[in-house]
């Protein structure tokens, strides 16, 4: 169809191989990120209108507050109770939606003691803007 | 002139009028003023977060209603109205046709329109753009949430008769000596478009009734609670709705088609690689829909090919760019109001674009996703680049409606101050994003970036509403006290030769 002219070509060109490179990379890192070490301690996470809590592998349970060791691999069992929400640890890109009648996983490993906040990111309602907890990183 | 209002005539004989012109005239009049209310609402919503705390807004579910029905309204009441203007007033022209094929149909598609509008505008839903259950089954205020899913249905059914109009009209009544490859770009995208409707609505048409039975108990399809999957309407939706943006893009860079070598005194680059792209776009719309869903839980393959589907688009979004940019070069551009409005769209398409790629590399929209960056990124795109195609056309076709020039001065102020305004605000709102600010959130903890960037954001708004202002102040003044326009040449380009459609019309 009237593509007789080289420069529209090399532009053609340019563009598929920059979108194969940023595909290419996009898959490699998401493969590296997806794959969860053995040794995860799984932290189950529950999100209801409004508020996170929390339950870890020996039973203990918190709300609102979520106590994680330093340079531990976790794993998050996330659902919801009620309506999708959205996990979502900013600072280390975790992020991954809480759908009722659903398991979604995602894993992560905190190399710094802190403070950090935990917020939904999905609309879930009146106190949406407010469904907020704190991460606690202990250095031990 | 075809599209002049000739002489006064009563508003009774335009609104019940079926003619192609009288039916362009009202969608572009509801459309503008569809924009005014939606950006109302929008203004609203920015001195709300101007700072942390209440501002305005006293509770978050009057602010939920109101960014709710500001999406609804700028899609459905806005954009695709503006869009079925310009199709109105040019696309029968254009393939030298005396009228739509359906002229009835057509005037019953806009009159479809108004009463959704008031649904929608009296219910004032609260569940965001989308509807997501099982929110909105069971969490959602009625009469509200009954009001918004009847408004979409109507505005559903009036899009498809709407496109069935614009296809035959196209690909029927077109005259025999003109070949569908010579026919204008601007008409191609209507055709484009309008098949993407025709294959899209129907899923989305079919997951408000779904909706709509779950909330009355009839039904639990979404909803979890006795059974449903909550996560089959995401894909209904947005197996309407990533197509959707395309139908909303596609006639906006068909105006552009239309602006760019007139302003430029020079033919179009490739009128083939502009068809090429627009077909492309159309079925590669199809292939990329749960973009919006990586963070649903899908697996690793699942968003791969989706990844896919989505940077597939890219090449036929950037062929239309440098088709733009090869008919500029060594052009004698002139910059009158509506290059202006042209090339301030191409150029935040391009950068909107750019944000696209990174939301569909799976890894960064971990980063990105419901964050103020995907409001920066679609804002760049329905504002930055259809609104303001869309703006400009309205610009290009005011001579030729009301006979009279808008003031030109004017033109150019208000087009410097929304494109400085848009720039920033929607940049900023990537910022934001990536600093970690969910969007849909009525109030936000006082954290030092984002209250700086919200307040830089609103000021951007604010810009953008004086902009808006001096356009709606020019529209009227001009429509009644403007200087008469030189219908031959309004805009002195210098010669008949570079307005296409003014071929004789055998029927007229
Ligand atoms: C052509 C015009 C386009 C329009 C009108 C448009 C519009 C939109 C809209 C409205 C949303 C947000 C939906 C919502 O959550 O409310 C969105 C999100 C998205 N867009 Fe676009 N878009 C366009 C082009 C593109 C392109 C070219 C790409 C990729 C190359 C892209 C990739 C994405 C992705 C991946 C998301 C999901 C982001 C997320 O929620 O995490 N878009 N777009
Ligand atoms: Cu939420
Ligand atoms: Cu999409």
């Amino acid at each position: 169809m009237g593509h007789s002219n080289w420069p529209e070509w090399i532009y053609v060109a340019v563009v598929v191989a920059l979108l194969c490179y940023v595909g290419a990379e996009a898959w490699n890192i998401e493969n590296l990120v997806e794959h969860v070490p053995e040794d995860a301690e799984v932290i189950k996470v529950t999100g209801q209108q409004w508020f996170w809590s929390f339950e870890h592998e020996d039973g203990t349970k918190e709300i609102g507050e979520l106590h994680l060791k330093k340079d531990h691999a976790y794993k998050f069992e996330i659902t919801s109770k009620d309506v999708n929400h959205n996990f979502n640890i900013h600072e280390y890109v975790v992020l991954l939606d809480a759908v009722p009648g659903q398991i979604n996983t995602v894993w992560f490993s905190p190399n710094e003691a802190g403070e950090f906040d935990i917020q939904c990111r999905e609309y879930c309602g009146l106190i949406h803007y407010n469904m907020r907890a704190l991460l606690i990183v202990e250095d031990v | 002139m075809v599209l002049e209002l000739k002489k006064a005539r009563p508003v009774w004989q335009i609104m019940f009028s079926t003619h192609h012109t009288d039916v362009g005239l009202m969608y572009l009049i509801f459309s503008i003023l569809a924009m005014f209310i939606g950006g109302a609402m929008a203004i609203a919503l920015r001195v709300e977060l101007f700072a942390p705390g209440a501002q305005l807004i006293e509770d978050s579910m009057s602010f939920n209603r109101l960014f709710t029905t500001h999406g609804t309204t700028m899609i459905f009441l806005f954009l695709l109205p503006s869009a079925s203007a310009v199709g109105n007033y040019l696309v029968p022209i254009m393939v030298r046709y005396k009228d739509m094929a359906y002229p009835k149909l057509n005037a019953i598609a806009f009159w479809m329109i108004p009463p959704a509008a008031v649904l929608v505008w009296l219910g004032m839903a609260d569940f965001g753009w989308y509807a997501n259950p099982p929110y909105s089954v069971i969490s959602s205020p009625a009469p509200a949430a009954e009001m918004w899913i009847f408004g979409l249905k109507v505005l559903g059914v009036s899009s498809i008769l709407g496109s069935i109009n614009f296809v035959v009209t196209i690909l029927k009544c077109k005259h025999p000596d003109l070949s569908i490859g010579k026919v204008p770009l601007l008409a191609w995208s209507f055709l484009s478009s309008s098949i993407i409707v025709l294959a899209a609505m129907p899923t989305f048409a079919a997951a408000l009734l779904m909706l709509l039975t779950d909330r009355l108990g009839a039904t639990g399809f979404f909803n979890p609670a006795v059974g449903g999957d909550p996560i089959a309407y995401q894909h209904l939706f947005w197996f309407t709705f990533h197509p959707e943006v395309y139908v909303l893009v596609i006639p906006a860079i068909g105006m552009m088609y239309e602006i760019i070598p007139r302003f430029s005194r020079r033919p179009i680059f490739s009128q083939g690689s502009g068809i090429f792209a627009f077909v492309m776009l159309s079925l590669v719309a199809f292939a990329s829909w749960a973009h919006h869903m990586y963070a649903t839980g899908m697996t690793f393959t699942e968003k791969t090919v989706f990844m896919i589907g989505t940077l597939a688009a890219v090449p036929a979004s950037a062929m239309h760019v440098f088709n733009f940019l090869a008919t500029m070069w060594n052009g004698r551009i002139k910059f009158a109001t509506p290059m202006m409005w042209a090339v301030g769209g191409i150029a935040l398409f391009f950068a909107a674009g750019a944000g696209g790629v990174v939301n569909s590399a799976m890894p960064l929209d971990f980063i990105t996703h419901d964050s103020y960056w995907v409001v920066g990124h679609f804002h760049l795109f329905v504002f930055g680049t259809i609104a303001f195609g869309t703006i400009g056309f309205i610009y290009y076709l005011f001579p030729y409606v009301t006979g009279r020039m808008y003031n030109e001065k004017w033109g150019v102020v208000h087009f410097i101050l929304v494109f400085v305004g848009a720039c920033i605000t929607f940049f900023t709102q990537h910022i934001l994003g990536l600093y970690g600010m969910p969007r849909r959130i009525y109030d936000y903890p006082e954290i030092d970036s984002w209250i700086q960037m919200n307040a830089l954001i609103s000021v951007g708004a604010m810009i953008m509403l004086v902009g808006m202002g001096i356009f709606l102040a020019n529209l009227i003044y001009s429509s009644a006290k403007g200087k008469p326009a030189n219908l031959h040449d309004p805009f002195g380009l210098g010669g008949k030769y570079y307005y296409p459609y003014e071929q004789r019309n055998p029927h007229h």
